[in-house]
C-alpha cells in the first residue's frame, strides 16, 4: 500500500480501493477463448492430483465428482442470468432441456448430444455425449475399467440439478460414447405431476 | 482428431470452463493442505508438469528455434502465453544485465470471478504460471524462476510475473554411458 507522508509528520497510508469482483460485468457478450491444450492439460493435473489423494478407484471418482460439483453450484445464478434473465426453471423437462442445450453450449460450445428418458424408469433420464470434452485425451487403463473421468463433468451436472430444487444423483458412463445418468427423487417426480 | 465443423472451435475451450476448473483446483488444494506455502509450491509443482508437456506443442506448433538470446525467449514466452490464454502480456523492466524482465498482465483469464478470502493473503493463486515458465524453460535447457511480485487480487493494478535467467543447463552424459 502506498503511504504518504505530509509536512506535519502524519503519515496517511492509501488504501487503494480493491475493485470487487462484483464491479465487473458478468454479461460480457466477448467469449475468451483458451487453448484445449491446456485445459486437456490442467484436468490431467487435476486427475492426477485426485488419484494420489485416493486409494481406490471409486474414492477418486468421488472425489472428482466432488470437484465437479464445486464448479456445478457456481454456474447456475451466472447463467441463468444469462439465458433466462435470472428466471429459474421449475418443470422438470424445461431444466434438464436447460442443461442440455444452455449450460452445455456456455460450457463447452456446444448443445448436449441426446437427452432421453429411460422406458422402464421414470425417475431416470440420460444425458448422451459422443465425446466429451474432458474424456477427449484420456485412455483409461485395463485395470481400472470403470473409471470414467466424466464423472467430474457428472458433478457439475448434479450440483446444479440439485441446488435448483431438483434433487438427484447423477453418475457418468460408459455408453454410446459418455452417458451421464441421471436419477431423480422420487419427490421431484411426484411434485412434477 | 477427426472432427466436423468449426475447426477452429474444437481447439479452443471456452475460458470460464478454465477458470472455474483451476478455481475449484486452488480451493482443494486449500481444503486439503492446513498452509498456504504448501498450496503454492504445489501449484508451481503441478505448473512444472504442465510446462514439461506444453512445451512439446508449443515447439510443434510454432516451430520455434532454439532462441538467441533472453530477450527472444522473452518474446517466445509472450507468444506462448497469447496462443494458450489468448493474452499478450506486456514485457518491461529489463535488468540492466539482460537476464530479467517483466511481464505485466492487465487482464488475466484465471482472475475472472475470483476473489481471495481475507485469510489467504499469502497465498499465490496463479502460481501455476511460475511452475508452467519453469518446466517449458528447463525442457529447452534454460534454467529460470519467476515469482509474483504485484497482484491484482491483493489490490494492485496489474499482475507482474519477475522472471530471472539463472543458467543455461548444459547437455550432460547420461549416467552410465561412457
Amino acid at each position: 500500500m502506498n503511504s504518504s507522508t505530509n509536512t506535519t509528520g502524519i503519515t496517511i497510508s492509501v488504501i487503494q480501493p480493491k475493485t470487487s469482483i462484483l464491479d465487473k460485468p458478468i454479461n460480457t457478450k466477448v467469449k475468451h477463448e483458451i487453448s484445449i491444450n491446456l485445459y486437456a492439460l490442467l484436468f490431467s493435473e487435476l486427475v492426477q492430483y485426485c488419484q494420489n489423494k485416493s486409494l481406490s478407484v471409486p474414492e477418486f471418482q468421488t472425489k472428482l465428482h466432488e470437484v465437479g460439483q464445486s464448479i456445478g453450484a457456481k454456474l447456475i445464478d451466472i447463467n441463468f442470468y444469462r439465458e433466462k434473465n435470472g428466471k429459474r426453471e421449475i418443470k422438470l423437462l424445461n431444466m434438464l432441456q436447460f442443461i442440455k442445450i444452455n449450460l452445455w453450449k456456455n460450457i463447452f460450445g456446444k448443445e448436449c448430444d441426446k437427452l432421453e428418458r429411460a422406458n422402464d424408469d421414470e425417475r431416470t433420464y440420460y444425458l448422451i455425449e459422443q465425446e466429451s470434452l474432458v474424456n477427449k485425451f484420456i485412455s483409461v487403463p485395463k485395470d481400472k475399467g470403470s473409471l470414467n473421468c466424466a464423472i467430474f463433468v457428472a458433478g457439475m451436472v448434479e450440483a446444479v440439478l440439485n441446488n435448483c430444487g431438483f434433487k438427484s444423483t447423477v453418475t457418468a458412463h460408459w455408453h454410446k460414447g459418455t452417458t451421464y445418468m441421471i436419477q431423480f427423487d422420487e419427490q421431484v417426480i411426484a411434485r412434477d405431476k | 482428431m477427426a472432427r466436423q465443423g468449426n475447426r477452429l472451435d474444437s481447439k479452443k475451450v471456452n475460458s470460464e470452463l478454465f477458470t472455474l476448473t483451476y478455481g475449484a483446483l486452488v480451493s482443494q488444494l486449500m481444503k486439503d493442505y492446513d498452509n498456504v506455502e504448501d498450496v503454492n509450491k504445489q501449484l508451481d509443482r503441478m505448473g512444472y508438469n504442465i510446462g514439461i508437456r506444453l512445451i512439446e506443442d508449443f515447439l510443434a506448433r510454432t516451430q520455434s528455434t532454439r532462441c538467441q538470446d533472453f530477450k527472444e525467449t522473452a518474446e517466445k514466452i509472450q507468444l506462448g502465453f497469447r496462443i494458450y490464454l489468448g493474452i499478450s502480456p506486456n514485457i518491461s523492466n529489463w535488468s540492466a544485465s539482460g537476464d530479467e524482465f517483466s511481464l505485466i498482465f492487465e487482464t488475466n483469464p484465471m482472475l475472472e470471478f475470483v476473489e481471495l478470502p481475507d485469510n489467504c493473503t499469502n497465498l499465490k493463486y496463479c502460481n501455476v504460471l511460475t511452475g508452467v515458465l519453469r518446466g517449458a524453460c528447463e525442457m529447452i535447457q534454460l534454467d529460470i524462476t519467476s515469482k509474483f511480485i504485484q497482484d491484482q487480487l491483493k489490490g494492485d493494478n496489474v499482475t507482474e510475473l519477475r522472471v530471472k535467467f539463472i543458467k543455461t543447463i548444459q547437455d550432460a552424459i547420461p549416467a552410465g554411458e561412457d
